[in-house]
């Protein structure tokens, strides 16, 4: 599934200097970050530092300021609408809410890739879409509404969606938030397994670092718009990196502050002007 | 003064912008839209949720505004004798006027609302964004079917709605005020023209159909995707909608019959 141009050791994704803004807020400024092939790639940080834009971007569904962004050899950015959809194709995205089609069945979500871009048989779609759901435990639920489904299972269904097409690469946006212990387990697992068994490449976009760090190969820690830590999991618990350890230990306060900027709190409760608290 | 002067620049730049890209995205739908042909379907299930869907309340109300235009017709007409050309009136109000117009405000408010909280919403669920990384184009396989089953309804509800207000009249006039039948269907006949009333009258109800399907769509793609977002751009709909068929249909009955 590899581009011609792209060498087999080559990174998946390469991203350089990438700088990425929203209004006047920066998001990234100038971060590099290599996604390997066959591996499970872990980005992970606070929230709000911009881990799910990293995914869109990979996606092509944002445009970075500066910087490139490619994936398999394919400069992303300046793909235009008919190979950027090309290489969609190509991509799987489990979206943190599951993002499934409401008006739909559980079984013809599943399909939906399928019957937008194969002609292949009902029979050949029922096959596959049942091998899916199978793998994710669901294929008792396929005349299921997405209404009818606990989120653990939305996001699972999700997963065999994305999976559908048999991707190169998944990106999770955040997999395991408000998952029940049972469903996070499952999930922990089932990212984990479906990575080697269908020989994909996977980013795991997260801040639950245990469930992460288990089956993350490599893990980029961001905050404040750059990569302040990377490595293997045993690398960054032994990392000396003040940020690292503050957010793997899960500590309040240390290089990210506990309190959002704001004026001196005895000024504030007095409500007294600047400097006149002391 | 100066922020009152800002407020106003930057009020005028959020209009021209939303106004860029609603048409950016009318160009992008019609770019697209070679696709549907092969998948005929897509429109057709549209055709059913905005066109099918909105029958009841278009028949409904053509009856109501065909019997009051009966009966409005009848009391000015019969002062001067001249209650037999009552079918005239009632035909030539509804296929010239309020057919169009009615049923386009109607459709703004059952079927345009409809699209734009469900795009909205879809969008609020992430469900395009998901297309998108599905490598499924959501202008061409969610907005363009609805744009065009918009454009298709809105004609036919228009003539259904002018056809049972026409009954409607004719229940009144006849039916309860004794009006003469044969002079109530033989004038109308006479009296309406295929191209000057009909043709006009289907012209501005595709003119309607297109652009209240597209600020219906385009209010829906571009709302903030929130529930608050999704509420807003639902009366954006309605009221900008309302507003642009009865500024429109101004402007093409000048242009139609103004001479």
């Amino acid at each position: 599934m590899t581009d011609n141009n792209s060498p087999v050791d080559a990174p998946l994704v390469k991203i350089r200097n990438l700088s990425f803004s929203r209004g006047s807020h920066r998001i990234f400024d100038g971060i590099d970050l290599d996604i390997q092939r066959g591996k499970v790639t872990a980005i992970m940080g606070p929230s709000g530092t911009g881990k799910t834009t990293l995914l869109r971007l990979i996606g092509g569904q944002l445009r970075p300021d500066v910087g490139t962004v490619e994936v398999d050899g394919q400069s992303v950015p300046q793909l235009g609408h008919n190979k950027l959809y090309q290489l969609r194709k190509r991509m799987g995205m489990l979206f943190q809410n599951g993002a499934l089609l409401t008006d739909i069945n559980v079984f013809e979500n599943v399909a939906f890739p399928l019957r937008e871009h194969t002609r292949l048989s009902d029979r050949l779609i029922r096959t596959l879409v049942l091998m899916k759901l199978e793998a994710v435990g669901l294929r008792g639920a396929r005349d299921l509404m997405p209404s009818e489904l606990s989120g653990g299972m939305a996001r699972r269904v999700a997963l065999a969606r994305a999976v559908v097409m048999d991707p190169m690469i998944m990106m999770y946006d955040e997999p395991f938030t408000g998952q029940d212990p049972i469903s996070m387990g499952v999930l922990v697992r089932l990212i984990r397994s479906l990575n080697d068994a269908l020989g994909l490449s996977s980013i795991i976009v997260s801040h639950d670092i245990q469930e992460t760090a288990a089956i993350a190969d490599y893990i980029y820690l961001l905050s404040g718009g750059k990569v302040v830590a990377e490595g293997t999991t045993d690398d960054l618990y032994k990392s000396e990196s003040a940020w690292a350890q503050q957010f793997l230990q899960g500590e309040p306060d240390g290089p990210v502050p506990f309190h959002y900027p704001a004026r001196d709190f005895t000024e504030d409760m007095l409500d007294l002007p600047a400097g006149e608290a002391n | 003064m100066l922020d009152s002067l800002q407020s106003l620049g930057r009020k005028a730049l959020n209009f021209f912008q939303r106004l860029g890209r609603g048409h950016i995205l009318l160009l992008q739908i019609l770019a697209g839209s070679h696709t549907l042909l092969p998948r005929f379907g897509l429109v057709i299930t549209q055709v059913f949720s905005v066109g099918v869907l909105s029958l009841l309340i278009i028949l409904v109300s053509g009856l109501f505004v065909g019997m009051v235009l009966g009966l409005q017709g009848y009391n000015t007409l019969v002062d001067f004798g001249a209650e037999e050309s009552l079918g005239v009136v009632v035909s030539l109000s509804l296929v010239r006027e309020l057919g169009p117009v009615v049923s386009a405000l109607l459709f703004a408010g059952r079927a345009g609302s409809a699209l734009t909280a469900e795009i909205g919403l879809m969008k609020a669920t992430e469900q395009l964004s998901a297309m998108e990384m599905m490598a499924v184009d959501p202008v061409r396989r969610v907005l363009a079917p609805r744009f065009w089953a918009g454009v298709i309804s809105m004609p036919l509800l228009a003539a259904i709605f002018s056809a049972v207000g026409v009954i409607g009249g004719y229940f009144v006039g006849v039916g309860l005020l004794g009006v003469d039948e044969g002079a109530y269907w033989s004038q109308m006949q006479a009296k309406v023209d295929l191209h000057e009333d009909i043709y006009n009258g289907v012209i501005k109800s595709i003119v309607f159909g297109v652009v209240v399907t597209w600020i219906a769509i385009f209010e829906g793609n571009d709302a903030v995707p929130t529930s608050e977002g999704v509420s807003r751009a639902t009366t954006r709909t309605v009221v900008h909608s309302s507003l642009a068929v009865l500024g429109l249909d101004f402007i093409l009955t000048a242009l139609m019959f103004g001479d």
